[in-house]
């Protein structure tokens, strides 16, 4: 029973998340597979660091030398804290990168900014700051490994890796 | 004031422990590291003589100096089969004559021999124009595992003589080895002579390891190891390779430390709810406190070789830029000025200059300027460049260069300070992070 609530309460967060995403929501009023396939929750299980990343996207981007969050990284953001309230048992570790036009110690600092900004969204938006926490890997992990823009704008990003445990 | 010395016990003293300092600064073979387009001076090595169980170590020996003195950019090597003169021993007078019929300029003769365990290289220096000894002659001894040194002491002591500039070639250089693929390298420490000789690892590969820094005396290194899963400034001894972290309050990041010149000090940068700003920590005692205090990120602290003042990077104009400011703290002031991001300065261990990254226009380049920002100079230039380390006598430096794409990978290079003599350091595979410790004793 107190199963069937968690399961309940995930697939209005679900819907919820989808509908904050224009790109989704237009594609499923087209699609009714994709609607059907919606509703039988092929993809993540409900409450898993799987279904975060798939439902609220564990991601955001930065413009060059920024820490700022853009529109669309908050809006990211407000679907993570949702999903982060809702599942009180798990913590996040927020990874702050660079791109790798700058150098090592300063990129250190700018993926330290980045990871911040999210942490302090997260907490502005009723998340406990006890269950976050921030690292910077600078410039030493990129996502994508080229060296033009655009893989540069992939890799000026803040991950939210969401794991079991209460946080600090 | 050339005078003609022989071997004496002078020559005895100067083991490795004990370097005989004097040698003629005044000579008229001299050779400056300067702006002006050079041509790299002539010299010749007669043949080493062997004077007892040197083997192949005769030729090793005799080669390395070679290498040491052509790798400068400075001098150029008459080879062997060019040379008349063939003296038939260490002792033989010098045919000038034979030398100055082949343009030789310079003349080093030497002779190695072997015995208890010791290697023992002697060499004499000879000003082939004047018809002159430029100094003494001179022996090192080493074990016959350390030839090499025995070598670089025997270059140091020939470079030194005909530049004026202090000795660098028997030094080590710590770094970091990379391997695997750009998006999960894999990273460790090491440790190797100046010219990629005599590696040795000092970590696994198993930790993000990151900027190692020698302590003044070689004995210890400052780096950034994710040991814990975050960034921490750690020091390790280099014999006993134990660690330990410096700093390491939870949900802060500490990283770029290094040492004073006395190495009482250690600076670094300490991290909190994002804000980056520039430490201080007593080395004896660990008592930290802060040296900046601003919203700005504030990183890459290097201390003046007197240790009152400590120069680093700020973004607090807007962009990377460079200040120096009292080894106290307080108000800094800008030195760069120029477009683009300067990062990762460091200050000569000769006072006059300090080299640092700038990103300009797309390209990432090596630089100098004076301490007060005067005669900025760009001394290379490529897709990706930083991290400039400085050679003991302050006229080289070492960087990182990383080629494009998703195969590009780090690789180390050697400039001086005129941009000129720029080489890649022979290593087999990718490295990144060069600190030049200093002259070995």
């Amino acid at each position: 029973m107190k199963t069937f609530v968690k399961f309940a309460a995930m697939g209005a967060l679900l819907t919820m998340a989808a509908c904050s995403r224009p790109a989704q929501q237009g594609a499923m009023v087209n699609d009714p597979y994709a609607k059907m396939n919606q509703g039988v929750g092929v993809g993540t299980l409900p409450g898993t660091p799987e279904h975060f990343k798939a439902t609220a996207g564990d991601t955001v981007l930065f413009p060059v030398d920024q820490s700022t969050l853009t529109p669309e990284a908050r809006t990211t953001l407000a679907n993570q804290a949702g999903w982060l309230k809702q599942n009180q048992g798990y913590s996040a570790l927020i990874e702050g990168h660079a791109d790798e036009q700058g150098t090592r110690e300063y990129n250190l600092a700018l993926g330290a900014r980045r990871a911040s900004s999210v942490q302090e969204y997260l907490i502005s938006q009723g998340v406990t700051s006890g269950r976050l926490r921030t690292v910077s890997y600078g410039k030493e992990r990129p996502l994508e490994v080229c060296s033009t823009e655009e893989c540069y704008n992939k890799n000026r990003r803040a991950v939210t890796v969401v794991s079991p445990g209460a946080g600090m | 004031m050339l005078r003609k010395l022989f071997l004496t016990s002078a020559m005895a003293l100067a083991g490795l422990g004990l370097a005989a300092p004097a040698f003629a600064q005044d000579g008229p073979l001299r050779i400056e590291i300067t702006d002006g387009v050079i041509e790299p001076m002539p010299f010749a090595i007669a043949s080493f003589h062997d004077e007892g169980g040197a083997g192949e170590l005769l030729a090793k020996v005799q080669g390395l100096i070679a290498a040491d003195l052509t790798g400068t950019g400075l001098f150029r090597e008459i080879p062997a089969s060019a040379h008349i003169a063939r003296p038939e021993s260490f002792e033989a007078p010098v045919a000038y004559e034979d030398w100055k019929a082949i343009n030789a300029q310079a003349l080093i003769t030497g002779a190695v021999r072997v015995e208890g365990g010791k290697v023992i290289v002697k060499f004499r220096l000879f000003d082939v124009f004047a018809g002159q000894p430029l100094g003494d002659g001179m022996q090192f001894d080493a074990s016959t595992g350390n030839w090499r040194r025995a070598a670089h002491k025997a270059a140091d002591q020939v470079y030194a003589r005909l530049t004026g500039e202090g000795p660098y070639f028997d030094s080590r250089v710590a770094f970091v080895q990379e391997s695997g693929p750009k998006d999960a390298r894999r990273k460790r420490i090491g440790v190797m002579d100046y010219d990629g000789a005599n590696i040795k690892y000092l970590t696994d590969d198993s930790t993000l390891v990151l900027k190692p820094r020698f302590s003044p005396d070689g004995s210890r290194l400052l780096y950034t190891s994710y040991a814990s899963g975050f960034p921490q400034a750690m020091m390790m001894d280099v014999n006993s390779l134990g660690a330990r972290a410096l700093a390491g309050e939870q949900g802060t990041m500490s990283f770029a430390p290094r040492f004073s010149p006395d190495g009482r000090w250690i600076v670094y940068s300490l991290e909190k709810n994002g804000n980056t700003d520039i430490f201080q920590m007593d080395a004896a005692s660990g008592a930290q406190r802060a040296l900046t205090n601003a919203p700005s990120i504030e990183t890459s602290p290097s201390f003046s070789p007197d240790g009152r003042q400590i120069v680093f990077e700020s973004d607090r104009s807007g962009v990377p830029q460079l200040y120096i400011m009292s080894a106290s703290g307080g108000e800094p002031k800008r030195i760069s000025f120029g477009d683009g991001r300067y990062g990762t300065p460091v200050w000569s261990p000769r006072g006059d200059m300090i080299a640092f990254t700038r990103q300009v226009g797309g390209k990432f380049h090596i630089g100098v300027m004076r301490t007060d920002g005067s005669e900025e100079k760009m001394l290379t230039e490529s897709f990706l460049d930083e991290g400039p380390s400085w050679a003991p006598n302050g006229r080289v430096v070492m960087f990182t260069r990383v080629t494009p794409g998703g195969n590009g990978e780090p690789r180390l290079h050697s400039v001086d300070i005129t941009g000129r003599n720029m080489r890649p350091v022979k290593l087999n595979g990718a490295a990144s992070d060069p600190d030049w410790g200093p002259l070995l004793p």
